[in-house]
């Protein structure tokens, strides 16, 4: 456990715990609020869309969820490669995957927060 | 009992004078998640698993929509276009399943947390409702890009 804590996001479980919760609650609200948008204006425009992410509240928003998916999804990948990416369960080479499982996992968060503030912020 | 007595005996030294280590292979890792029947919990808790993980490699595809959806006209106009083929359709399909699984499963466990539902047959019944809610959403993600 010593050898893996030091991997995971808040570096301990509970803290880890709370990151996963409230992440979880922003993700919600906007998919909420994403998928409640575009129910109620199944005719967009590119106009109206653009418009709309112009706002600064949304594009706080925007980048809050961002943050989210990226602490979100490192805390639940890394549950998952610490789980099954292990000695016990795939032989020797166990500790490899698992960091270049990981390794990968990293890649997509920062792509995911690098991309994210472009598409919000870049034009 | 004998597990018992081993767990107090001085470390390094079994009861018959075994090596440490001899001793603790023969104790039980883990439970062999494969040959027992799993209950509906497990299965629901795997799916969450499961569910997260493709959302996690989904979000591409989300995140690729929102900047096609932003740049400019054009690119709009063009994934308008693209929504419209059989292939993108289940494409997205499969993200926002995935993405209604994790959700209704997700929001079972932030109700737990809260204490509700905790004891065995209320975890049953939590998992019965997941089961349920994520078929309802799952519908509605399918009628919401097909009809």
């Amino acid at each position: 456990m010593a050898i893996t804590a030091v991997s995971s996001l808040g570096r301990n479980g509970l803290s880890d715990w709370l990151i996963q919760r409230i992440s979880a609650v922003i993700l919600l609200a906007y998919t909420v609020f994403i998928v409640g948008y575009l129910v109620c204006h199944p005719d967009v425009t590119y106009a109206e869309w653009k418009e709309l992410f112009s706002l600064t509240c949304v594009r706080i928003f925007s980048l809050a969820a961002v943050m989210s998916l990226v602490a979100h999804g490192w805390v639940g990948m890394w549950g998952i490669a610490t789980d099954y990416l292990t000695d016990r369960l795939m032989g020797p080479k166990g500790s490899v995957l698992r960091w270049l499982f990981l390794l990968a996992c990293a890649a997509f968060c920062f792509v995911y927060l690098f991309w994210g503030i472009q598409i919000l912020w870049g034009n | 009992m004998s597990g018992f007595y081993h767990a107090l005996s001085f470390p390094g030294q079994g009861l018959a004078g075994e090596s440490f280590m001899a001793v603790q292979d023969k104790r039980p890792v883990n439970l062999d998640i494969g040959s027992i029947r799993l209950p509906i919990t497990a299965y629901v808790s795997i799916l969450h698993r499961i569910s997260g993980a493709v959302s996690f490699a989904g979000a591409a595809v989300l995140l690729w929509m929102l900047y096609a959806s932003l740049a400019s006209e054009a690119s709009f106009l063009q994934l308008q276009e693209c929504l419209t083929s059989f292939w993108a359709k289940l494409v997205l399909f499969g993200v926002l399943s995935a993405l209604a699984y994790h959700t209704a499963a997700g929001i079972k466990h932030l109700i737990m947390d809260m204490g509700i539902g905790e004891s065995l047959a209320g975890g049953v019944l939590a998992a019965r409702i997941t089961l349920v809610a994520a078929a309802g959403l799952i519908v509605l993600a399918g009628a919401w890009i097909w009809l």
